[in-house]
Protein backbone atom coordinates (compact mmCIF):
# COMPACT_ATOMS: atom_id res chain seq x y z
CA UNK A 1 0.00 0.00 0.00
CA UNK A 2 1.09 3.55 -0.65
CA UNK A 3 -0.72 6.63 0.61
CA UNK A 4 -0.42 10.38 0.24
CA UNK A 5 2.25 12.04 2.37
CA UNK A 6 0.93 13.80 5.46
CA UNK A 7 1.94 17.34 6.55
CA UNK A 8 2.34 16.17 10.15
CA UNK A 9 5.16 13.80 9.07
CA UNK A 10 7.14 16.53 7.32
CA UNK A 11 10.08 18.32 8.91
CA UNK A 12 10.61 21.90 7.67
CA UNK A 13 9.04 23.96 4.90
CA UNK A 14 7.69 21.82 2.11
CA UNK A 15 6.45 21.91 -1.47
CA UNK A 16 3.60 19.82 -2.81
CA UNK A 17 3.24 17.87 -6.05
CA UNK A 18 1.25 14.88 -7.30
CA UNK A 19 3.26 12.09 -8.93
CA UNK A 20 1.93 9.43 -11.25
CA UNK A 21 3.72 6.26 -10.22
CA UNK A 22 4.09 2.83 -11.80
CA UNK A 23 0.84 0.84 -12.17
CA UNK A 24 -1.36 3.97 -12.36
CA UNK A 25 -0.85 4.93 -8.73
CA UNK A 26 -1.18 8.64 -8.00
CA UNK A 27 0.50 10.02 -4.88
CA UNK A 28 0.60 13.43 -3.21
CA UNK A 29 4.23 14.20 -2.40
CA UNK A 30 5.37 16.72 0.20
CA UNK A 31 9.09 17.44 -0.03
CA UNK A 32 11.68 19.72 1.52
CA UNK A 33 15.19 20.91 0.67
CA UNK A 34 16.76 19.03 3.57
CA UNK A 35 19.43 16.52 2.54
CA UNK A 36 20.42 13.70 4.87
CA UNK A 37 24.02 12.64 4.15
CA UNK A 38 24.56 8.97 3.31
CA UNK A 39 26.29 7.27 6.27
CA UNK A 40 29.85 6.03 5.70
CA UNK A 41 30.43 2.29 5.46
CA UNK A 42 26.78 1.25 5.22
CA UNK A 43 24.78 -0.45 2.51
CA UNK A 44 21.04 -0.03 2.08
CA UNK A 45 19.55 -3.32 0.92
CA UNK A 46 16.05 -4.25 -0.18
CA UNK A 47 14.33 -7.00 -2.12
CA UNK A 48 11.12 -6.67 -4.12
CA UNK A 49 8.78 -8.95 -6.00
CA UNK A 50 9.05 -8.82 -9.81
CA UNK A 51 6.26 -6.18 -9.61
CA UNK A 52 8.34 -3.93 -7.36
CA UNK A 53 6.58 -4.66 -4.05
CA UNK A 54 9.02 -4.54 -1.12
CA UNK A 55 9.53 -7.90 0.61
CA UNK A 56 12.72 -7.25 2.60
CA UNK A 57 14.60 -4.22 3.91
CA UNK A 58 17.67 -4.00 6.12
CA UNK A 59 18.16 -1.71 9.12
CA UNK A 60 20.01 0.94 7.08
CA UNK A 61 17.03 1.15 4.70
CA UNK A 62 14.68 1.76 7.64
CA UNK A 63 16.96 4.38 9.17
CA UNK A 64 17.56 6.34 5.97
CA UNK A 65 13.99 6.21 4.64
CA UNK A 66 12.41 7.23 7.95
CA UNK A 67 9.66 4.63 7.56
CA UNK A 68 9.05 1.69 9.86
CA UNK A 69 9.59 -1.86 8.58
CA UNK A 70 5.82 -2.43 8.79
CA UNK A 71 5.19 0.59 6.54
CA UNK A 72 7.75 -0.59 4.00
CA UNK A 73 6.98 -4.30 3.62
CA UNK A 74 4.17 -4.68 1.09
CA UNK A 75 4.59 -1.13 -0.24
CA UNK A 76 5.71 -0.43 -3.81
CA UNK A 77 9.36 0.58 -4.05
CA UNK A 78 8.17 3.86 -5.57
CA UNK A 79 7.39 4.96 -2.00
CA UNK A 80 10.92 6.44 -2.25
CA UNK A 81 10.29 8.22 -5.54
CA UNK A 82 11.42 11.86 -5.39
CA UNK A 83 9.79 14.36 -7.78
CA UNK A 84 13.24 15.54 -8.94
CA UNK A 85 13.98 12.09 -10.41
CA UNK A 86 13.17 11.96 -14.13
CA UNK A 87 10.77 9.15 -15.11
CA UNK A 88 13.25 8.21 -17.88
CA UNK A 89 15.73 6.99 -15.26
CA UNK A 90 13.22 4.51 -13.86
CA UNK A 91 12.12 3.48 -17.34
CA UNK A 92 15.75 2.64 -18.05
CA UNK A 93 15.95 0.70 -14.76
CA UNK A 94 12.88 -1.43 -15.54
CA UNK A 95 13.92 -1.97 -19.17
CA UNK A 96 17.41 -3.08 -18.09
CA UNK A 97 16.42 -5.48 -15.32
CA UNK A 98 13.57 -6.72 -17.53
CA UNK A 99 16.25 -7.95 -19.94
CA UNK A 100 17.84 -9.82 -17.03
CA UNK A 101 20.71 -7.34 -16.73
CA UNK A 102 22.16 -5.38 -13.84
CA UNK A 103 21.19 -1.67 -13.58
CA UNK A 104 23.28 0.96 -11.89
CA UNK A 105 22.60 4.63 -11.40
CA UNK A 106 22.52 7.61 -9.06
CA UNK A 107 19.19 8.18 -7.39
CA UNK A 108 17.71 10.94 -5.23
CA UNK A 109 15.42 9.18 -2.77
CA UNK A 110 12.53 10.68 -0.82
CA UNK A 111 12.23 10.24 2.94
CA UNK A 112 9.05 9.96 4.96
CA UNK A 113 9.85 13.36 6.54
CA UNK A 114 10.05 15.03 3.10
CA UNK A 115 13.87 15.19 3.09
CA UNK A 116 16.07 13.37 0.61
CA UNK A 117 19.30 11.38 0.27
CA UNK A 118 21.42 10.51 -2.74
CA UNK A 119 22.58 6.95 -3.38
CA UNK A 120 24.50 4.94 -5.93
CA UNK A 121 22.03 2.13 -6.60
CA UNK A 122 22.56 -1.28 -8.17
CA UNK A 123 19.56 -3.44 -8.99
CA UNK A 124 19.89 -7.07 -10.05
CA UNK A 125 17.31 -9.64 -11.08
CA UNK A 126 17.32 -12.70 -8.79
CA UNK A 127 16.99 -15.74 -11.00
CA UNK A 128 16.40 -19.14 -9.36
CA UNK A 129 16.19 -22.27 -11.53
CA UNK A 130 15.92 -20.06 -14.59
CA UNK A 131 12.94 -18.08 -13.24
CA UNK A 132 12.86 -14.44 -12.14
CA UNK A 133 11.74 -14.48 -8.52
CA UNK A 134 12.73 -11.06 -7.21
CA UNK A 135 14.91 -7.99 -7.57
CA UNK A 136 17.61 -7.04 -5.08
CA UNK A 137 18.67 -3.45 -4.78
CA UNK A 138 21.82 -2.35 -2.97
CA UNK A 139 22.66 1.32 -2.40
CA UNK A 140 26.00 2.70 -1.37
CA UNK A 141 27.45 6.11 -0.69
CA UNK A 142 27.81 8.03 -3.98
CA UNK A 143 30.69 10.28 -4.94
CA UNK A 144 29.77 13.96 -4.56
CA UNK A 145 31.15 14.71 -8.01
CA UNK A 146 28.72 12.23 -9.56
CA UNK A 147 25.85 13.65 -7.51
CA UNK A 148 26.67 17.19 -8.70
CA UNK A 149 26.61 15.93 -12.30
CA UNK A 150 23.18 14.37 -11.75
CA UNK A 151 21.85 17.56 -10.13
CA UNK A 152 22.66 19.33 -13.42
CA UNK A 153 21.59 16.50 -15.75
CA UNK A 154 18.31 15.23 -14.29
CA UNK A 155 16.23 18.43 -14.75
CA UNK A 156 17.01 18.23 -18.49
CA UNK A 157 15.49 14.73 -18.76
CA UNK A 158 11.87 15.69 -18.03
CA UNK B 1 40.21 -42.09 -0.65
CA UNK B 2 39.98 -39.25 1.80
CA UNK B 3 38.15 -36.02 1.11
CA UNK B 4 39.95 -32.70 1.03
CA UNK B 5 39.17 -29.76 3.33
CA UNK B 6 40.64 -26.29 2.92
CA UNK B 7 40.25 -22.87 4.51
CA UNK B 8 40.18 -19.53 2.74
CA UNK B 9 43.74 -18.13 3.04
CA UNK B 10 42.43 -14.90 4.58
CA UNK B 11 41.98 -16.37 8.07
CA UNK B 12 44.25 -14.97 10.75
CA UNK B 13 47.32 -17.21 11.27
CA UNK B 14 46.57 -17.39 15.02
CA UNK B 15 43.81 -19.85 14.17
CA UNK B 16 45.92 -22.22 12.06
CA UNK B 17 46.21 -24.89 14.75
CA UNK B 18 42.48 -24.45 15.44
CA UNK B 19 41.61 -25.62 11.94
CA UNK B 20 43.73 -28.77 12.36
CA UNK B 21 41.97 -29.50 15.65
CA UNK B 22 38.63 -28.87 13.95
CA UNK B 23 39.52 -31.25 11.12
CA UNK B 24 40.34 -34.05 13.56
CA UNK B 25 37.07 -33.41 15.40
CA UNK B 26 34.86 -33.42 12.27
CA UNK B 27 36.46 -36.66 11.02
CA UNK B 28 35.63 -38.41 14.29
CA UNK B 29 32.10 -37.03 14.43
CA UNK B 30 31.18 -37.95 10.87
CA UNK B 31 33.37 -41.02 10.46
CA UNK B 32 34.76 -39.50 7.26
CA UNK B 33 38.42 -39.43 6.26
CA UNK B 34 39.29 -35.79 5.56
CA UNK B 35 42.67 -34.29 4.79
CA UNK B 36 43.19 -30.61 5.62
CA UNK B 37 45.19 -28.79 2.98
CA UNK B 38 46.16 -25.19 3.69
CA UNK B 39 47.02 -23.07 0.67
CA UNK B 40 49.28 -20.07 1.02
CA UNK B 41 47.39 -17.92 -1.42
CA UNK B 42 44.11 -17.56 -3.28
CA UNK B 43 45.57 -18.56 -6.65
CA UNK B 44 46.72 -22.02 -5.59
CA UNK B 45 43.49 -22.60 -3.67
CA UNK B 46 41.35 -21.62 -6.67
CA UNK B 47 43.38 -23.90 -8.90
CA UNK B 48 42.65 -26.81 -6.54
CA UNK B 49 38.94 -25.89 -6.62
CA UNK B 50 38.95 -25.73 -10.42
CA UNK B 51 40.56 -29.19 -10.52
CA UNK B 52 37.77 -30.55 -8.27
CA UNK B 53 40.21 -31.45 -5.51
CA UNK B 54 38.24 -29.76 -2.73
CA UNK B 55 35.23 -31.31 -0.96
CA UNK B 56 34.86 -29.12 2.10
CA UNK B 57 35.85 -25.46 2.39
CA UNK B 58 35.60 -22.56 4.80
CA UNK B 59 35.02 -20.09 2.01
CA UNK B 60 35.06 -16.34 1.80
CA UNK B 61 31.88 -14.76 0.36
CA UNK B 62 33.59 -13.79 -2.88
CA UNK B 63 34.51 -17.38 -3.72
CA UNK B 64 31.14 -18.70 -2.50
CA UNK B 65 29.47 -17.54 -5.73
CA UNK B 66 31.84 -19.57 -7.88
CA UNK B 67 31.61 -22.59 -5.57
CA UNK B 68 27.79 -22.64 -5.71
CA UNK B 69 27.25 -21.70 -9.33
CA UNK B 70 30.13 -23.47 -11.05
CA UNK B 71 31.14 -26.26 -8.72
CA UNK B 72 27.86 -27.44 -7.17
CA UNK B 73 28.81 -26.63 -3.57
CA UNK B 74 26.14 -26.03 -0.93
CA UNK B 75 26.39 -24.04 2.29
CA UNK B 76 26.50 -25.85 5.63
CA UNK B 77 27.04 -23.37 8.44
CA UNK B 78 28.46 -19.99 9.43
CA UNK B 79 29.97 -18.83 12.71
CA UNK B 80 27.32 -17.23 14.93
CA UNK B 81 27.69 -13.46 15.22
CA UNK B 82 30.59 -13.22 12.77
CA UNK B 83 30.47 -11.08 9.65
CA UNK B 84 33.11 -9.79 7.27
CA UNK B 85 33.68 -6.07 7.61
CA UNK B 86 36.39 -3.86 6.16
CA UNK B 87 38.23 -0.83 7.45
CA UNK B 88 39.86 2.06 5.63
CA UNK B 89 42.76 3.28 7.75
CA UNK B 90 45.43 5.94 7.42
CA UNK B 91 48.54 6.81 9.38
CA UNK B 92 47.72 8.64 12.64
CA UNK B 93 49.72 11.60 11.32
CA UNK B 94 47.40 11.97 8.35
CA UNK B 95 44.92 14.79 9.05
CA UNK B 96 42.31 13.72 6.47
CA UNK B 97 38.85 13.18 8.03
CA UNK B 98 36.91 11.96 4.99
CA UNK B 99 37.83 9.77 2.01
CA UNK B 100 36.50 12.57 -0.20
CA UNK B 101 39.42 14.71 1.00
CA UNK B 102 42.16 12.25 0.03
CA UNK B 103 44.41 13.43 -2.77
CA UNK B 104 44.33 12.09 -6.30
CA UNK B 105 46.69 9.21 -7.12
CA UNK B 106 46.72 7.80 -3.60
CA UNK B 107 48.70 4.65 -2.86
CA UNK B 108 46.39 1.98 -1.43
CA UNK B 109 47.78 -1.02 0.45
CA UNK B 110 45.63 -4.15 0.53
CA UNK B 111 45.88 -7.93 0.53
CA UNK B 112 44.54 -10.38 -2.03
CA UNK B 113 41.54 -11.04 0.23
CA UNK B 114 38.87 -10.50 -2.46
CA UNK B 115 35.79 -9.57 -0.44
CA UNK B 116 37.69 -7.19 1.83
CA UNK B 117 39.29 -5.54 -1.18
CA UNK B 118 35.85 -5.16 -2.78
CA UNK B 119 34.32 -3.62 0.36
CA UNK B 120 37.33 -1.35 0.79
CA UNK B 121 37.16 -0.06 -2.77
CA UNK B 122 33.44 0.63 -2.31
CA UNK B 123 34.28 2.74 0.72
CA UNK B 124 36.80 4.72 -1.38
CA UNK B 125 34.24 5.38 -4.14
CA UNK B 126 32.69 8.43 -2.44
CA UNK B 127 36.10 10.06 -2.94
CA UNK B 128 35.97 9.26 -6.69
CA UNK B 129 38.59 6.53 -6.36
CA UNK B 130 38.53 3.32 -8.35
CA UNK B 131 41.03 0.77 -9.70
CA UNK B 132 42.00 3.19 -12.48
CA UNK B 133 43.18 6.10 -10.36
CA UNK B 134 44.86 4.52 -7.34
CA UNK B 135 48.33 3.03 -7.08
CA UNK B 136 48.00 -0.46 -5.61
CA UNK B 137 50.45 -1.64 -2.95
CA UNK B 138 49.74 -5.37 -2.83
CA UNK B 139 50.68 -6.85 0.53
CA UNK B 140 50.91 -10.45 1.74
CA UNK B 141 49.37 -9.83 5.15
CA UNK B 142 47.43 -7.18 7.05
CA UNK B 143 50.44 -6.55 9.27
CA UNK B 144 52.32 -5.59 6.11
CA UNK B 145 49.44 -3.29 5.09
CA UNK B 146 49.93 -1.55 8.44
CA UNK B 147 53.69 -1.37 7.93
CA UNK B 148 53.27 0.25 4.51
CA UNK B 149 51.14 2.94 6.17
CA UNK B 150 53.63 3.50 8.99
CA UNK B 151 56.57 3.79 6.58
CA UNK B 152 54.67 6.20 4.35
CA UNK B 153 54.77 3.71 1.46
CA UNK B 154 50.96 3.81 1.26
CA UNK B 155 48.45 6.58 1.99
CA UNK B 156 45.51 4.31 2.72
CA UNK B 157 45.18 0.72 3.92
CA UNK B 158 42.27 -1.66 3.42
CA UNK B 159 41.92 -4.11 6.32
CA UNK B 160 39.68 -6.96 7.30
CA UNK B 161 38.14 -5.41 10.45
CA UNK B 162 39.03 -8.47 12.54
CA UNK B 163 42.66 -8.28 11.40
CA UNK B 164 42.80 -4.54 12.15
CA UNK B 165 41.37 -5.08 15.63
CA UNK B 166 43.96 -7.83 16.22
CA UNK B 167 46.93 -5.56 15.41
CA UNK B 168 49.18 -4.83 18.39
CA UNK B 169 48.25 -1.72 20.36
CA UNK B 170 51.62 -0.22 19.47
CA UNK B 171 50.84 -0.43 15.74
CA UNK B 172 47.21 0.63 16.17
CA UNK B 173 48.29 3.76 18.07
CA UNK B 174 50.09 4.90 14.94
CA UNK B 175 47.07 4.31 12.69
CA UNK B 176 43.64 5.92 12.40
CA UNK B 177 40.40 4.36 11.24
CA UNK B 178 38.74 6.49 8.56
CA UNK B 179 35.74 4.30 7.69
CA UNK B 180 34.51 0.98 9.09
CA UNK B 181 31.92 -0.95 7.10
CA UNK B 182 28.66 -1.97 8.76
CA UNK B 183 27.33 -4.40 6.20
CA UNK B 184 26.48 -7.30 8.58
CA UNK B 185 25.22 -9.76 5.94
CA UNK B 186 28.50 -10.78 4.31
CA UNK B 187 30.19 -13.72 5.99
CA UNK B 188 32.42 -16.74 5.48
CA UNK B 189 30.65 -20.10 5.28
CA UNK B 190 31.62 -23.71 5.64
CA UNK B 191 30.56 -25.33 2.36
CA UNK B 192 30.29 -28.91 1.16
CA UNK B 193 31.09 -30.16 -2.35
CA UNK B 194 29.35 -32.67 -4.66
CA UNK B 195 31.37 -35.71 -3.52
CA UNK B 196 30.26 -35.25 0.11
CA UNK B 197 26.80 -33.82 -0.56
CA UNK B 198 25.05 -37.00 0.64
CA UNK B 199 26.44 -36.22 4.08
CA UNK B 200 25.21 -32.61 4.12
CA UNK B 201 22.52 -33.11 6.76
CA UNK B 202 24.80 -35.20 8.96
CA UNK B 203 27.52 -32.54 8.82
CA UNK B 204 25.01 -29.77 9.51
CA UNK B 205 23.63 -31.64 12.51
CA UNK B 206 26.99 -32.29 14.20
CA UNK B 207 28.19 -28.75 13.48
CA UNK B 208 25.11 -26.94 14.78
CA UNK B 209 25.16 -29.08 17.93
CA UNK B 210 28.91 -28.71 18.41
CA UNK B 211 28.69 -26.00 21.09
CA UNK B 212 26.54 -28.25 23.32
CA UNK B 213 29.40 -30.67 23.74
CA UNK B 214 32.36 -29.94 26.01
CA UNK B 215 34.98 -31.12 23.52
CA UNK B 216 33.20 -29.35 20.67
CA UNK B 217 33.21 -26.14 22.69
CA UNK B 218 36.96 -26.41 23.12
CA UNK B 219 37.44 -26.86 19.37
CA UNK B 220 35.24 -23.83 18.65
CA UNK B 221 37.25 -21.81 21.14
CA UNK B 222 40.46 -22.65 19.29
CA UNK B 223 38.84 -21.07 16.21
CA UNK B 224 37.62 -18.11 18.26
CA UNK B 225 33.99 -18.98 17.43
CA UNK B 226 31.09 -19.46 19.84
CA UNK B 227 28.92 -21.75 17.74
CA UNK B 228 27.92 -22.63 14.19
CA UNK B 229 24.50 -21.90 12.73
CA UNK B 230 22.88 -23.34 9.64
CA UNK B 231 23.07 -21.37 6.39
CA UNK B 232 19.97 -21.94 4.25
CA UNK B 233 20.42 -22.18 0.48
CA UNK B 234 18.26 -19.04 0.08
CA UNK B 235 20.48 -17.06 2.44
CA UNK B 236 23.54 -18.07 0.44
CA UNK B 237 21.81 -17.10 -2.83
CA UNK B 238 20.99 -13.72 -1.30
CA UNK B 239 24.61 -13.17 -0.29
CA UNK B 240 25.81 -14.18 -3.76
CA UNK B 241 23.35 -11.71 -5.32
CA UNK B 242 24.59 -9.06 -2.94
CA UNK B 243 28.22 -9.71 -3.86
CA UNK B 244 27.14 -9.48 -7.51
CA UNK B 245 25.68 -6.02 -6.97
CA UNK B 246 28.87 -4.86 -5.24
CA UNK B 247 31.21 -6.26 -7.84
CA UNK B 248 30.51 -3.47 -10.35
Amino acid sequence: MISDMKPEDIVGDFKEVTLDLYQSISRKILYTDIEIPYPDGKLIVSTTTPDGIITHVNQSFIEMSGFTEEELIGAPHSILRHPDMPPAAFQDLWDTVGRGEKWQGFVKNLRKDGGYYWVKATVIPNVRNGKLVAYTSVRRKPSRTKVEECIKLYPTLF
Amino acid sequence: MSSMFTVSPDFTPDHLSGWYIFNTWIQRQTDTAIHLEMYNDFHSQREAIQNDKIDLIYANPFDAAMLVREKGFQPLVKAVGESDEAIIAVSAENTVEDVAHLNEGIKVAYTEDPDVHLMGMIMLEPGDFDANNITPVLSDTYVLVAKHLLKGEADVGIFLAEAYDDLSSMIKKQLRELVRSQISVIHHSLMIGPKLIDKKEEFQKVLTEMHNDEKGQGVLKSLNFNAWEKVEDDEMEFMIDLMDTLNT
